[in-house]
């Protein structure tokens, strides 16, 4: 399967990618990794008119310390980089620790993190990632640069705030608090493949070890990141154990998430996971917050 | 030709090649059609087989979800480019012929091209590591045992470690 016919430009600045989204007024793609777009693409689901290829434009490719605020990062940074980078281990090791389980090396050498933010995969990880780290992501136009906040960013399969001329061009993540810990973890059939579930959870404890506030949200479990709010209140104010732990994840798992089923999983199976996964992600990640806390 | 069509110039197995493509291109579908280098396998042609694993600037990619216009001024490495030939093999074809990792071979141009890399970053992997290294790589003859001695023995003869010192 090849793509239709399309006129393509790889433009030298941001200002003239802009610009031609613009003129195109909604007939355009932007080109980042092309992971998930030329795939698409190469089945016919999506025939651009003209596809603007980000991967001249210099500047939009890098991990920036942001002394006491966390971490910039360029929305054309590969996911390869992300795995690999010192900083990121560091300042986000939430986002280290999912970035290996998206797809395998060759993809993640071209997938970019606004690229994938972008297509808005509700089973894929950065996603996930940037609703429970309270990522904010610049977008831009040539009417200007707006911040939107992750939360807000995400609006239903393969639906985000971008309007069609817009550009994700950053993604700040916020420094996390002291005492907090982080989890990620998913349940795929093979490695790479696309996980029938998965769940990142942080963890903040108080002075005294108890549970401060927590945050569970869930890949595959719904039409975008779902943000287990009423599990993670269940934890707040509590001494996290197994039993606190396999409360919150059930309730996740059966009150708050919406798992979609597909071949290889029924959305019963799916709950199934989401209870273990989370269940097992809370603790570690409480773990870690104690082991973060001095 | 239509107004369409991009002039690229690249450097393909380390020679300079100039070509005018559709955008619509893939790079598999340049490197097989107008170039002549049909070792690299078009599987699936949606990323998920790894059949058509090339090195883009010393990385391996799918060369099926790339367009060839986006290697204007980059380089690629094929299977083609990693020997000099039948009579002078890399040390990882010889593994893979010596251990038999290939029944039909379809598949064995991107396992090559994923791991000729991987070895150079993982000199001295396990078992265990050669299976995460290459499950983005499918084959459906040998059931991936042969292949994963192959890349043991590949790995081995790649960098055997240095003699004890001392007596």
């Amino acid at each position: 399967m090849k793509p239709p016919p399309f006129e393509y430009i790889a433009p030298d600045t941001q200002a003239e990618a802009l610009e031609a989204a613009r003129q195109a007024g909604g007939d355009a793609k932007f080109l980042a990794g092309g992971q998930s777009l030329v795939p698409a693409m190469n089945f016919r689901i999506t025939q651009p008119a003209l596809l603007i290829d980000l991967n001249r434009v210099p500047g939009l490719d890098y991990i920036r310390r942001d002394e006491g605020a966390g971490v910039h990062f360029g929305a054309m940074t590969r996911q390869r980089r992300l795995e690999l980078d010192p900083i990121v281990a560091a300042e986000a090791p939430l986002l280290a620790e999912a970035v290996p389980f998206i797809a395998h090396p060759q993809i993640r050498n071209r997938g970019t993190l606004g690229g994938s933010l972008a297509h808005a995969d509700p089973a894929s990880e950065l996603p996930v990632i940037a609703v429970a780290l309270d990522a904010q992501l610049r977008v831009a136009s040539t009417e200007g640069d707006r911040w939107v906040p992750a939360k807000d960013f995400f609006q239903g399969m393969f639906t985000t705030a971008l309007a069609p001329e817009e550009l994700l061009t950053e993604v700040a993540l916020p420094s996390l608090p002291k005492r907090t810990g982080s989890a990620f973890m998913e349940f795929s059939r093979r490695r790479g493949d696309y996980a029938l579930m998965g769940v990142a959870v942080l963890v903040r404890l108080d002075e005294a070890g108890a549970c401060d506030e927590a945050r569970l949200v869930f890949l595959n479990a719904g039409d975008g990141p779902v943000d287990a709010s009423q599990a993670a209140s269940m934890l707040s104010g509590r001494r996290i154990d197994t039993s606190t732990a396999e409360a919150a994840a059930a309730h996740a798992a059966e009150k708050e998430i919406e798992p979609l089923g597909n071949l290889h999983a029924s959305p019963s199976y799916q709950r199934h996971l989401a209870k273990v996964l989370g269940r097992r992600a809370i603790l570690v990640a409480a773990q870690r917050a104690a082991a973060a806390g001095h | 030709m239509s107004a369409n069509h991009r002039d690229i110039h690249l450097t393909v197995n380390g020679t300079s090649r100039q070509s005018r493509v559709e955008p619509r291109l893939l790079l598999s579908d340049y490197l097989r059609h107008d170039l002549g280098l049909t070792g690299t396998h078009v599987g699936c042609e949606h990323g998920v087989c790894g059949a058509c694993t090339v090195l883009f600037d010393g990385q391996p990619v799918r060369s099926c979800l790339m367009f060839a216009v986006q290697a204007d001024g980059h380089e690629v490495l094929t299977v083609e480019g990693i020997s000099a030939g039948p009579e002078n093999m890399h040390p990882l074809q010889e593994a893979f012929w010596t251990k038999h990792a290939l029944q039909c071979g379809f598949c064995t141009p991107g396992f090559l091209m994923t791991l000729l890399p991987y070895l150079e970053a993982h000199p001295h992997p396990t078992a265990l590591e050669v299976r995460e290294a290459i499950s983005g790589n499918l084959c459906r003859c040998t059931g991936y045992q042969h292949i994963v001695e192959a890349v043991l023995l590949a790995a081995d003869r790649l960098h055997q470690p240095p003699p004890p010192s001392g007596g």
